[in-house]
C-alpha cells in the first residue's frame, strides 16, 4: 500500500479519538518532556560552569598549603601554612613558562566607614592578580608593585562591598577602616557573580598581600599561590616542575607526601563533568523509565485498536491487502502517535526550561542535539511496542475478521 | 484472458470441494464434494437452506478460504493451495466482493471506500487517477454526487451500491455476492439486480447466494445446495428482467431514474 495513503488512514484514526490518543501519548509526553528540560538545565549548568572556570583566568595553576592524603581526605587544605613568600617568588624565578605569580592571603574581618560597617573577606594579593583573573576595575585604578613591596594601605573593593558600605556614593579615594586600620580604596572591580561554590564573589576586600599579612591577617605564610602558565601546552610540565622545586624547598624526602597541593583547572572542570555525567546518567534512568511506561500504554492501545477494527482489518484484507500492509499500517499508527507525543515532549519541555529559567534564574541551554536523539526514541518506542499489536493484525483471518461482531 | 481461453470460458471449476471445519473434536463436514463449472459470463444464483454451505462455498470461491479438500481452478489457475498472499493478489485483481452487512468502512467517505482495492493492488495510481477511477465507478451504480458522503449519511440500497462499486473498482472477473439483498427492502433489491443485470450484460460473471426465489430468478442459473452438495443445477426458465420490474413497480421514486442511467 502506498505510504501517503497509509499516514492517512493512521491519522483519521488518531483523530476519531483524539482525547485517547493524546492520554496514551501522555507517558511519552512527560518522558520526553522531562528529558528536554533537565538536558537543558544541565547544559546550562554546563555552560555556568565552563565560563566560571574561565573566569578564573587562562592556564592557572593553585598551590595551595597543606596536602591531599592518599585517601584523599584534605589535611590542612589551605591552612597548614607551608606556603612562603620566597615560594612563590621561587616560582617566579626558576619554573620556565610562568607569566604571572599572585600571591593570596585570605581572611575575613569587619569593614567600616563612616557609621555603615560590612562583614566580608580579605584577600591579599599581588598587583598581577586583577591581569591573571581577567578581573578589570569599574572605577579608579588597582594598586602597583610598589604598593605591595611598600605593604601600602590601599585597596580594591568590590561591587557588593561598595554598595553595602558607601550605597550610591563613589567609594574611590574613600577612607575604609578594616579592623581598625584606615585604608585608601583605590578603585572598585567589575561585578564577577557567584562562584561555583557558591560565594558571592564581588563581597570582597583585595589589598596588597604584604598589607594583608602585617595589618589584617597576621602570620607571614601564604594561603596559595596563583600561577599563570603562558601557554596551554606547558601547564603540565609547569605542574611537575612546581611540584619538584617546592618539594626540594621544602626538603621533603622521597616516598613522603608533598605538604602543598597542585591544582590545575582542567582538573575541577573534569570533575564539575563528572557530577553532570552523574546527573545525565539519572536523567537517562528516569527517560528510560518514562518511554517505557509510555510505550506500554501505547501498546495497550493499539491492541484495543486492532480489536476495535477488527472488521476494517477484514475488509482490507478481503479486497486484497497483503498481511505486510495491515502490519505497516497498525505500525505507523503506533509510530505518529508515539512521535507526535514526542513532538508535543520537546516542546513541552522547552517551555517547562523557560519558566524555569526565568523564575529560578538558572540558565538554560536548549540542545538541537537532544531534541532528535528525543525524537528517534519516542519513535522507535513506537516501533517497538506497536510491532506486537500490528502483528496480531496483520495475522487475522479475513474471514473471522469480517465476521467479527 | 489467455488462460480463460485455454479453459474454454470456465472461469471457475471446482473439482470435488470439500471443506471440515474443526473445533475442538468437534468435525462439521461445511461442503462434501462439490464440483461444479462456471462459464465466463454466467449469472448464477446460490440457494439452498441455512446452514447448507453457501457461504462455506462463496468463501471458498471468492479465495477467502482454502478447501480442505479437491482443486479450485479459478481462471485456469489452480488456488486451493495458494499463501495467503499470493490469495489476496487474486481477490484484488480477479475478484469482487459484496456482503450482505455491506462492510464499508465507518467515517470514511464514498470515494475512499471505493478506492480501497486500488491501495492494495500492483498498479500504483496517482491521487488524480485514484480520484477519476473511483468517481466513475461510483457514476456507474449511480451514486454521483454522492462522493463525499459517509456511509452513515447513505440509505441501505446506496451503502450496497458503494460496496458494489468497490468490488467493481478493478474490473474483476467475477462477482461474488453473498446475500446482496438480505438486509433490504423488495424495491432496493430490484435496483441491485438491475445493477448486477447490467454488469453481467457487459460480460461480467455474477455468482450470488439469496434466499428468496424471486431474486434468484434475476440470475441466469440457479444452484440449490443441501447438506454440502449441490442438489440441483438448473438454467432459470422464466427469467426477471430487472429494468422491466422497475418499470412495474412504477418508479415511486426519482432515485430509480439515476439507476438506469
Ligand atoms: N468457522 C466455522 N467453524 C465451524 N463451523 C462452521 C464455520 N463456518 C460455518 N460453519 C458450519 O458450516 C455449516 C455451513 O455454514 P454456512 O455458513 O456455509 O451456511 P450457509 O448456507 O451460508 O447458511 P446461511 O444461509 O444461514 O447463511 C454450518 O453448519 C455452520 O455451522
Ligand atoms: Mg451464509
Amino acid at each position: 500500500m502506498r505510504l501517503g495513503a497509509t499516514f492517512k488512514v493512521a491519522g483519521r484514526a488518531l483523530r476519531k479519538n483524539k482525547l485517547r490518543s493524546v492520554l496514551t501519548a501522555l507517558g511519552i509526553i512527560i518522558g520526553v518532556g522531562a528529558v528536554i528540560a533537565m538536558v537543558s538545565i544541565g547544559n546550562g549548568a554546563k555552560a555556568q560552569v565552563q565560563a566560571q572556570i574561565a573566569s578564573l583566568g587562562q592556564n592557572i595553576l593553585q598551590v595551595f598549603s597543606g596536602s591531599v592524603t592518599a585517601s584523599g581526605i584534605r589535611t590542612g587544605f589551605g591552612g597548614a601554612g607551608t606556603l612562603k613568600i620566597e615560594d612563590a617568588e621561587a616560582i617566579r624565578r626558576e619554573v620556565p613558562g610562568v607569566a604571572a605569580v599572585s600571591e593570596e592571603v585570605a581572611s575575613t574581618a569587619q569593614v567600616a566607614a563612616g557609621n555603615q560597617n560590612w562583614f566580608t573577606r580579605i584577600l591579599g594579593e599581588s598587583a598581577e592578580y586583577f591581569d591573571i583573573r581577567q578581573w578589570p576595575l569599574a572605577d579608579g585604578a588597582s594598586y602597583s608593585s610598589q604598593d605591595v613591596r611598600s605593604a601600602n594601605k590601599v585597596c580594591v573593593i568590590g561591587h557588593t562591598t561598595a554598595y553595602n558600605i558607601y550605597g550610591d556614593e563613589d567609594p574611590v579615594g574613600q577612607v575604609l577602616r578594616i579592623k581598625g586600620v584606615p585604608f585608601v580604596v583605590t578603585g572598585v572591580l567589575t561585578q564577577k557573580g557567584f562562584s561555583l561554590q557558591g560565594t558571592d564573589q564581588d563581597d570582597v576586600v583585595i589589598m596588597p598581600f604584604t598589607s594583608a599579612m602585617k595589618r589584617v591577617a597576621g602570620g607571614t605564610t601564604l594561603r596559595n599561590i596563583n600561577v599563570q602558565i603562558a601557554s596551554e601546552d606547558q601547564i603540565e610540565s609547569a605542574q611537575q616542575q612546581i611540584v619538584s622545586l617546592l618539594r626540594q624547598r621544602h626538603n621533603i624526602r622521597s616516598g613522603r607526601d608533598d605538604d602543598f597541593t597542585v591544582r590545575n583547572q582542567q582538573e575541577v572542570a573534569d570533575t564539575a563533568n563528572a557530577t553532570a555525567d552523574v546527573m545525565t546518567g539519572l536523567l537517562f534512568a528516569v527517560a528510560c523509565v518514562s518511554l517505557v511506561v509510555g510505550g506500554i500504554g501505547i501498546m495497550n492501545i493499539m491492541l484495543v485498536s486492532v480489536t476495535e477494527r477488527t472488521r476494517e482489518i477484514g475488509v482490507r484484507l478481503a479486497v486484497g491487502a497483503h498481511g505486510r500492509d495491515i502490519l505497516t499500517q497498525f505500525l505507523i499508527e503506533a509510530v505518529v502517535l508515539s512521535a507526535m507525543g514526542g513532538v508535543i515532549g520537546i516542546v513541552a519541555g522547552i517551555v517547562a526550561s523557560k519558566v524555569i529559567s526565568m523564575v529560578k534564574n538558572w540558565p538554560t541551554v536548549i540542545s538541537p542535539l537532544w531534541m532528535l536523539i528525543a525524537f528517534l526514541v519516542s519513535a522507535a518506542v513506537g516501533i517497538f511496542f506497536g510491532f506486537y499489536p500490528a502483528r496480531e493484525a496483520s495475522r487475522l483471518d479475513p474471514i473471522d475478521a469480517l465476521r467479527y461482531e | 484472458m489467455s488462460e480463460g481461453n485455454q479453459s474454454n470460458g470456465v472461469v471457475v471449476e471446482l473439482d470435488d470441494v470439500h471443506k471440515i471445519y474443526r473445533s475442538g473434536d468437534m468435525e462439521v463436514h461445511a461442503v462434501c464434494g462439490v464440483s461444479l463449472k462456471i462459464q465466463t459470463g454466467e449469472f448464477v444464483a446460490l440457494m439452498g437452506s441455512s446452514g447448507s454451505g453457501k457461504s462455506t462455498l462463496m468463501n471458498i470461491l471468492g479465495c477467502l478460504d482454502r478447501p480442505t479438500r479437491g482443486r479450485y481452478l479459478l481462471d485456469g489457475q489452480d488456488v486451493s493451495h495458494l499463501e495467503r498472499d499470493q490469495l489476496a493478489d487474486y481477490r484484488n485483481s480477479k475478484l469482487g466482493f459484496v456482503f450482505q452487512s455491506f462492510n464499508l468502512l465507518p467515517r470514511t467517505s464514498a470515494r475512499e471506500n471505493v478506492e480501497l482495492p486500488l491501495l492494495y493492488g500492483a498498479r500504483r495510481l496517482t491521487n488524480a487517477e485514484l480520484r477519476e477511477k473511483s468517481d466513475e465507478v461510483l457514476k456507474s451504480v449511480g451514486l454521483a454526487g454522492r462522493e463525499d458522503h459517509h456511509p452513515s449519511q447513505l440509505s441501505g440500497g446506496q451503502q450496497q451500491r458503494v460496496a458494489i462499486g468497490r468490488a467493481l473498482i478493478n474490473d474483476p472477473e467475477v462477482l461474488l455476492a453473498d446475500e446482496p439483498t438480505g438486509n433490504l427492502d423488495s424495491r432496493t433489491s430490484v435496483e441491485i439486480m438491475e445493477i448486477f443485470q447490467r454488469l453481467n450484460d457487459h460480460g461480467i460473471t455474477v455468482i450470488m447466494v439469496t434466499h428468496e426465489a424471486d431474486i434468484a430468478s434475476y440470475a441466469r442459473r440457479n444452484v440449490v445446495m443441501r447438506d454440502g452438495l449441490v442438489k440441483t443445477d438448473r438454467a432459470v426458465t422464466q427469467r426477471f428482467i430487472a429494468a422491466d420490474e422497475m418499470t412495474k413497480l412504477g418508479r415511486l421514486e426519482p432515485e430509480a431514474d439515476e439507476t438506469q442511467s
